[in-house]
């Protein structure tokens, strides 16, 4: 089965993050493949080893996004693709979709698009059902476990109220949360093998795509409010009185 | 303005963010609820007892269970044929996929998680998180029409007029789309008790739920068998505080990791982001993702036998002590002054 990860990469989770004259500034943070998009790998990894076939990771973004790719091969994946394109650096979650689609097309005889949950930036978790949609193919969405037989998948999708289990043809879209399991750590051989990789870049013309105008745009980015940061400690003699003191403050600050 | 407000139900009990997304289109114009599913009356009185002028009502046996494509297609095929301005939807697993598709078909976008929406001019600006809620960002959409989905607890919830329903807007049947590309093969529902993402009060646990030392684990099981056990027993302390309060149980994802808890649970970066009025952290030292995932929160409490630990940076109240002895002190507490 031809299975290909979508992944991004982010600043580092750790990262103090801030808004500086209207941009996003991460510091020196490192630059990381997105932490829901180790799952995705994870997923795909697990079914390259249940039922043969390969892992392709494709990731959209600039040369430096390599980096994340690397992680990708390091972790066990076959092969990279990195579409990159000055027209692409202002786009949203269609856009990111509809170039996902074509790149997907161009691969060709995929089977499985396995995505992460959603990416530590942006966080709107949209681009994996939008790409299903656009290859029109099924979304088999949140899946904590996936199972392929005879040319379906199943999944177990965790969901509010517990696991609903859906089933669909392949080739399907598969996003993927934590209960796939803790994602591998790169190998020696596979770290080796991933320093040596070279990957394709595919430009906006390899696949075929025009630059999707972005439908949302940013008008202002704002610092949180920050926190007071008085806390009170409660003491008292015995845990029942710091304990009574403490449900009498609760109380009176009407939160309940 | 014209709105349509998705009322996202699972087995016709509906997500209660559906009623703030309405109680936010009645702010703005008129607002036309749209309820998809298969015998689903009572999300439509309900749905207008909560104020929805109409309801566009999508009864049909495909509908049954939610299955992204055929929900999708029939919120694209209404909002194709009757030009909302807006299409509001409450934030939850669903909501995010069929929203996503519908933009999709719709040649529109997505904004998710607002936390505020305001009118200027012909724009609508949305406020939301980004960075895991380490900033915020205002961003509008240019395609129609737009579709947000509200983060819950962050828009008020109007008041339910029982009673009301027959008096209120009318009904109107609606086809719906029943090209499903998947089928559902069954559910596991799990004892949820309140839910994260609704609940006013949380108190959470996190790693240091394990250790407690004057626990004696059942003889047979090995170190780790021995470590979740003690955790479990953790957590039914922290648990009865949050049955006391009539709040949810989260936790840190140390605990989740460690099998403490299952995922369901997981408050922050890679969990759930909450808004509740009150969050207890028990045991959680406040990793910076934990951290983000608490901070619409209105009040933190926390309790921890660190002093230095993160969590009391943005705690109100905290109690550095053993939460072993200091959790259930607390329960005993306010049942007392609560009278249960």
């Amino acid at each position: 089965m031809k299975i290909i990860a979508c992944i991004k990469q982010v600043p580092d989770s750790e990262a103090k993050v801030k808004a500086e004259g209207g941009q996003v500034s991460w510091g020196d943070a490192p630059l990381v493949i997105n932490p829901f998009d180790e799952y995705a790998v994870e997923g795909a990894l697990q079914q390259k080893e249940a039922t043969g076939g390969t892992v392709t990771a494709l990731c959209i973004g600039p040369e430096s996004a390599k980096e994340a790719l690397k992680h990708a091969l390091a972790m066990g994946a076959d092969d990279a693709i990195l579409v990159s394109d000055p027209a692409l650096s202002n786009i949203d979650t269609v856009g990111a979709a509809r170039i996902l689609a074509a790149a997907i097309q161009k691969v060709g005889d995929v089977e499985m698009v396995v995505f992460g949950r959603q990416t530590l930036d942006n966080g709107s978790g949209l681009t994996p059902a939008q790409t299903a949609r656009v290859l029109g193919w099924p979304m088999l969405g949140l899946a904590g476990q996936i199972k392929v037989e005879a040319g379906s998948a199943q999944v177990e999708r965790v969901i509010e109220e517990g696991r609903q289990i859906v089933k669909a043809k392949l080739p399907a879209v598969v996003s993927v949360v934590q209960s796939i399991g803790e994602p591998r750590y790169p190998s020696f051989m596979g770290i080796r093998k991933a320093s040596k990789a070279e990957i394709p870049v595919w430009s906006l013309s390899n696949i075929g795509a025009s630059a999707p105008a972005p439908l949302v745009t940013r008008t202002e980015l704002m610092n949180p409010p920050s926190r007071e940061s008085s806390v009170e400690i409660i003491t008292g003699e015995s845990p029942a009185e710091i304990a009574e003191k403490l449900a009498d403050k609760i109380l009176a600050e009407k939160v309940l | 303005m014209k709105i349509f407000v998705y009322i996202d139900h699972f087995k016709g009990e509906a997500q209660p963010a559906s009623w703030e997304a309405l109680g936010l289109a009645k702010s703005f114009g008129t607002a036309t609820a749209l309820v998809f599913g298969s015998n689903v009356d009572e999300v439509v009185k309900v749905a207008l007892e909560y104020g929805a002028d109409e309801v566009l009502l999508a009864d049909d046996s495909a509908l049954l269970d939610y299955r992204a494509e055929t929900y999708a297609s029939t919120l694209s095929a209404l909002a194709s044929s009757l030009s909302p301005d807006l299409i509001l939807l409450p934030t939850t697993t669903r909501t995010r996929e069929l929203a996503a598709m519908s933009a999709v078909d719709l040649n529109s976008n997505v904004i998710t998680d607002a936390t505020a929406v305001e009118l200027r001019g012909e724009n609508i600006i949305v406020t939301r998180p980004i960075y895991e809620a380490k900033l915020f960002e205002k961003v509008t959409a240019s395609g129609k029409p737009q579709l947000i989905t509200l983060r819950g607890r962050a828009f008020p919830k109007p008041e339910q007029q029982e009673g009301t329903a027959s008096a209120a807007g009318t009904i109107t049947k609606v086809d719906a789309k029943t090209d499903a590309l998947s089928t559902v093969e069954g559910y596991s529902v799990a004892e949820v008790g309140v839910s994260l993402n609704d609940a006013g009060i949380i108190v959470s646990g996190g790693r240091g739920v394990s250790n407690n030392p004057s626990l004696q684990p059942p003889a047979g099981l090995d170190d780790k068998q021995a470590e979740i056990w003690k955790a479990q027993q953790g957590f039914k302390l922290v648990g009865e505080l949050a049955s006391v309060l009539g709040g949810a149980v989260g936790a840190s994802r140390a605990a989740v990791d460690a099998g403490y808890i299952p995922y369901s649970n997981q408050v922050g970066q890679t969990g759930k982001v909450v808004a509740p009025d009150l969050y207890i952290a028990c045991g959680i030292s406040g990793a910076i993702q934990h951290l983000a995932g608490i901070r619409s929160a209105k009040m933190v409490v926390a309790i921890n036998k660190d002093a230095d630990a993160p969590i009391f940076k943005v705690a109100r109240y905290g109690v550095v002590g053993d939460l072993f002895v200091i959790v259930p002190a607390l329960t005993e507490a306010f049942k007392k002054k609560l009278g249960k």
